[in-house]
Formats: structure tokens, sequence, C-alpha cells
């Protein structure tokens, strides 16, 4: 579904991005995690065009996206939902008209039917009721949810989640894990998820990869990670102070 | 010497490269702003927000500059005895100069600002990537519709300033001062053509985009955070005004 391959990006003279190489499969729920501040977003965002790469490819479907710009470039985005990390949710709208932004947009869809898909989004993500509020007036946990439902609502093809659970409590952070999960099964999106939730991400995705210094270190199944004998992977799981990842 | 020279060239080439970059971004917006989809809703949306929005402030404005200028303009006057003269002392610097100058003056500071602030805090929460991620573009929608609601707004505007500056230095000078109400008007008739209206329309014009077209770059291209939006919105400001003044006096020498 994507591949990536040998990408590479820096800003200024920081590298950021090392020959990258990572394949993610149709229908799969993928996630990415690594330190702050080390490219997993500047990752994210090369795949939906929004960052053009130094060096490299992102093959979507079997079309180098990195190549493509305007319409070609749009046409590929089509295909994509994204979550941003804060929600990114249009201030001027109404929960209700968040979420049906794509639709009134992108389709030709009447009305009623924009108001039926909508309906249904908002029982998915369990926001019903809170239709007219605006952005301002919701909390944090809600933004993300009304975030996702946006994201999905024009049934994508492949999700980015940008950190969709930063900021939340325990039991909220559980809340929209399952929501993923569930939408995932209803929706069969090929998912890919920045996080820091270790490790309850173990319980959600079906692959993890590892970015450290650029570059993926380690790609495996939640068991296989957790398995591991690199000791960058294990430093970073235990949250340990001591190992070869310096704290910055 | 070399050294500085380098340092010249250098910041000459970065100047050029941010000019040629602004223009791209004009010359872009104002392309899409010919092209379908129109967004007529978000269009009458800026109109209020640009002009209804700064009624308020220009009548104020405007009133009180006419006042002044009647004020200023009868002692003058009075001094080489040409008081009936007031009428176009007051209409014609404000048709010509201060109108189309204090307006977009004015609307920078009330709608301009705060139009790079709203752009700009929509690039650092990421709503101008989530459009752009959705395949559509956030020209057409943030952009095009603001600078298109500029050059229908910032002619009116203006002409609201003028009239009610016209009526400001009426106020004082017939009101207040006892001219005549006859010879203000018929005096201003004698001294004024079309051709006057015309430029003050052609600057206001001028303006607009010019105004826009700074604030809405500025916001769009933002820098991180409270404090890059804050210098953003400043930079607006501050530009817009200066070429303004800059483009006033260009525009004077070619319609004088």
């Amino acid at each position: 579904m994507i591949n990536i391959v040998g990408l590479q990006k820096s800003f200024g003279r920081q590298k950021v991005l090392d020959k990258v190489s990572l394949s993610i499969s149709d229908k799969e729920l993928i996630a990415i995690i690594g330190e702050s501040g080390g490219g997993k977003s500047v990752l994210l965002r090369h795949l939906i065009g929004l960052l053009k790469p130094d060096r490299g490819k992102i093959l979507v479907e079997g079309e180098d996206i990195t190549k493509l710009s305007g319409r070609e470039l749009d046409g590929i985005r089509q295909k994509f939902g994204v979550v941003f990390q804060g929600g990114a949710l249009f201030d001027s709208l109404t929960v209700y008209g968040n979420i049906a932004f794509p639709l009134k947009e992108k389709t030709k869809l009447s009305r009623w039917e924009i108001h039926e898909r909508v309906e249904e989004a908002l029982e998915d993500v369990g926001l019903r009721g809170m239709e007219d509020k605006y952005p301002a007036e919701i909390s944090g946990g809600m933004k993300k949810r009304v975030a996702l439902a946006r994201a999905l609502i024009t049934e994508p093809k492949i999700v980015l989640f940008d950190e969709p659970t930063t900021g939340l409590d325990p039991i909220l952070l559980h809340a929209i894990h399952k929501l993923i999960t569930d939408t995932h099964k209803k929706y069969g999106f090929t998912g890919v998820m920045i996080s820091h939730d270790i490790p309850e991400i173990f319980h959600v995705v079906d692959r993890i990869a590892f970015l450290y210094k650029g570059t993926i270190e380690v790609v495996g199944t939640p068991k296989e990670i957790r398995a591991s004998t690199d000791p960058v992977v294990r430093q970073f799981i235990k949250g340990s102070l001591k190992g070869p990842i310096e704290i910055s | 010497m070399t050294g500085l020279l380098r340092m010249i060239g250098s910041w000459a080439l970065s100047a050029l490269r941010k000019m040629g970059h602004m223009f791209i971004f004009l010359v872009q917006s104002l392309s899409y702003a010919f092209r379908p989809p129109f967004k007529f809703r978000i269009l009458l949306r800026e109109i209020r927000f640009i002009g209804t929005k700064s009624m308020t402030v220009i009548v104020l404005m405007g009133s009180f500059t006419g006042m002044v200028l009647a004020l200023q303009g009868f002692y003058l006057l009075r001094k080489v005895g040409s008081e009936a003269l007031l009428g176009p002392a007051v209409a014609l610097p404000l048709i010509r100069e201060l109108g189309p100058v204090l307006s977009a003056l004015t609307i920078t500071g009330r709608a301009g600002s705060a139009l790079t602030a709203e752009i700009g805090i929509m690039r650092i929460s990421e709503q101008i990537d989530a459009l752009t991620a959705m395949a559509l573009n956030p020209m057409r929608y943030l952009i095009v519709p603001k600078m298109v609601a500029a050059i229908i707004v910032f002619p009116l505007l203006t002409a609201i300033y003028n009239v009610v500056g016209i009526y400001g230095g009426y106020f004082v000078g017939v009101k207040l001062l006892g001219l005549s109400s006859g010879t203000y008007f018929s005096q201003m008739e004698h001294f004024m053509n079309m051709e006057d209206i015309r430029i003050g329309i052609y600057k206001s014009l001028t303006f607009g985009i010019l105004v826009l077209w700074v604030c809405c770059y500025k916001g769009f291209y933002t820098g991180y955070g409270a404090e890059g939006v804050s210098k953003a919105t400043t930079e607006a400001v501050v530009m817009s005004s200066v070429l303004i003044l800059i483009a006033d006096y260009f525009l004077g020498t070619l319609f004088i």
C-alpha cells in the first residue's frame, strides 16, 4: 500500500530523516514510535505531501507522490484522512460543520445524505448532542474524536494519526485507542499512527516501527518489539535514563 | 571588504527571494479569484468583517478629519480673505489624498491586523495543513475571498469616509464658523471634477490590494507559536502602512 524508500530530509544543517525505508501493507495498522523531536511528524507529513523530501521515494499504491504536485497530488490526497496532533478543527465551524466539511466540499452528496453520514459519524465517536458546539467549547478528548470523525467521514483508504492521544488522561486514552481499533475494523483502512503511548500501543496496532536518529531502527509486531534485544529499543520501551539514548 | 560585500550580497539576495515569494503569492491568489468554484458565502462573510464592521471607526475618523480640515483651512483662508474656498479646501485633499490614505490606514489597523492573526493562528494550529490534506486549496478558501472583499470594500469605505468628512467640514465651516451653506458646496462643485474622484478610487483600490496582500502573506507564512503570530501581525501592519504612503506618493506623481 505505502512504500517509503530511502527518504532523506534536512532542515538547514540538521538531518531529520536519513534513508528511512518502510513498507506498510494494505489494511495494516502500524505505529511509529521514537524520541520526541526525532522526525516522526516530519515523516508523517511527507506521506501526505505536506513536505517534499531531499531524496527518496514514497510510493502510494505504486505511485511516487514525491514527484507529484498540484491536481495529481490532490488526487492522491483523496485517499487519505488525517488526524492532526491538536485536532486542527476549523474554529469558525461547529462540530457538525467540521465533520460535514469534507463531504460538502469534495462530494456531490445531497444535504440529506450528508446529514445521515454526519449523524452516523457522531454516533461512532460518541458525540451525539454536541453538533452545535464550537471547537472552543469542547474538551481536548472531544476535539480528538471530532477530528477522527472528520478524517473518516469520506471513508479514506489510508488514515494518518499524529499523536491522537497526546495530553489525554488514561481513560480517554483507552477510549480513543478503542475508537481507532473499532473504526479500523468497521472501515478497514490502512492506518499509520505516531504514538508515545507505551505500553498501551502494543495492544492497538499490528506492527511497530521505531524511528531513531532519523532512520527506522526496528520494525516488528508488538511481541517482537517487546522481545527485542536492541539496547536502544529496550531503553526506549522501559523509559530508562541509562542507555545509548542520550537526553538532549 | 570582501566580507562586507558578501554580507550585502547575501542580504540583497534574501530580500529579492522574499519579494519574489510575495509576488508569486499575489499572482496566485489573484488568478484563483477568476477561476471557479467561487466561494460567495465566504466572500460575504469577509465583506461583513472588513467592511461593515469597520463602518463605525471610518465614520468617526472621517467626520473628525473633515472637521480638522475645515478648522485649519478656515484659519488659513481667512488670512488671505478667501474663506469662500473652504468647501474645496476640505473636499479636494479629502477625496484625492486623505480619504484613501487614512481609510486604508484605519482598515489596516482594524481588519488587516485581525486577518493576519486569524490566518496565522490557522497556520500554527494546522488548520491550513488540514485543508491541504483534504485536497482543498487553502488559498481559495482563505486568501481569495479576503482579496476580493478588499477590492469591493476599500473604495466603498473610502467614499463613505469622504462624504462624512465633507459633512464634518460643513458642520464646522457652516454651523460653527458661519460660512454660508451655498458657498461651501458651490465652490466645491466649481473646483472639482470627476478626475479627482477617479484618482481617489484608483488609490483606494491599490491600497486595498496592497493591504490584503501584505496581511494575508504575513499570516499565511507566519512563524512558530504565539510569538510568530505576534511578530507577523506587527510586521503586517507596519509594512502595509509604509507601503500605503509610498504607493500614495508614486500614484500622486502619476496623476498630478
